[in-house]
């Protein structure tokens, strides 16, 4: 079988598809630091696994506050980290509200519910990401 | 772009898609499943956070309760690994001449992270932890 090279059309649904697997694989990066990074600050004698599970996947010190550390805003409550958890942020809800998008339209297909459906989407999309940037900014 | 298909659900369940089409599932599952207790957990803690709300506390009581977390470890272990397959996949095209050995690859890696996930949270809710 010959292979055919495609040169795709630079589209809504390809660049989304590009940017879900690049943010997925952009996650996993950001878990491994913030996993990595909770490590070199001594969170192996200092957390538990199930403390170090949600610094690994939101690096916030409003996460990890009732565990053993001796004083959270040292270190932990950064702006490294606050930068981190911004990508994190954005990263997730965009991958998560795109994936949503794509499910409910392989449902429904072209309707007149689309359009309405897509505004919903994206009213949803921007309210976490403001509340989560609050969060972030506030704690 | 999405296909009009004129296939019923009862239909649908009825090809046989194998173990491809089966993480295909998982992968739509889970990920609806994270969207929606993720968002229910920044909610809920923004709320605990601005106004102490009762109901907030609870609903994030449950998110530290063990046996919550056993299907919590599932869904993201599983999102995470067969995400990444899928990006291997799909980045590097060249690598889908093994795309078989991905999935058992995929399947091999997850079962004994996930189950050593399971022992830890077992055993912690056993010690009283």
């Amino acid at each position: 079988m010959r292979v055919r090279s495609m040169q795709p059309s630079m589209s809504f649904e390809y660049i989304m598809w590009i940017f879900t697997r690049i943010s997925g694989l952009a996650m996993i990066a950001l878990a491994a630091i913030g996993m990595s990074g909770a490590l070199l600050m001594g969170a192996r004698t200092q957390m538990d696994l199930p403390t170090l599970l949600r610094w690994t996947f939101f690096p916030n010190p409003n996460h990890v506050v009732n565990s053993g550390i001796p004083d959270v805003a040292v270190g932990w409550a950064t702006a490294y980290w606050q930068i981190m958890q911004m990508l994190i942020i954005f990263l997730a809800t965009s991958h998560a509200f795109n994936g949503l998008r794509v499910v409910l339209e392989d449902f429904i297909g072209h309707s007149y519910l689309q359009p309405m459906l897509r505004g919903l989407i994206f009213l949803l999309w921007m309210f976490s990401l403001i509340t989560a940037v609050y969060v972030i900014l506030a704690s | 772009m999405a296909l009009n298909r004129k296939v019923g659900f009862f239909q649908g369940l009825r090809y046989q898609g194998g173990g491809p089409m089966f993480t295909w599932m998982l992968h739509r599952i889970t990920g609806v499943a994270i969207l929606v207790f993720v968002g229910l957990h920044v909610i809920s803690s923004f709320f605990m956070q601005q106004t102490g709300s009762e109901a907030a506390t609870f609903i994030n009581s449950i998110y530290e309760n063990w046996i919550f977390q056993i299907f919590v470890a599932f869904f993201v272990l599983f999102h995470a690994l067969n995400g990444l397959r899928i990006a291997v996949l799909d980045l590097w095209p060249r690598f889908l001449t093994y795309q078989r050995e991905a999935l058992w690859l995929e399947w091999t890696i997850f079962v004994p992270v996930y189950g050593l996930t399971v022992f830890i949270l077992v055993q912690r809710s056993l010690a009283g932890g």
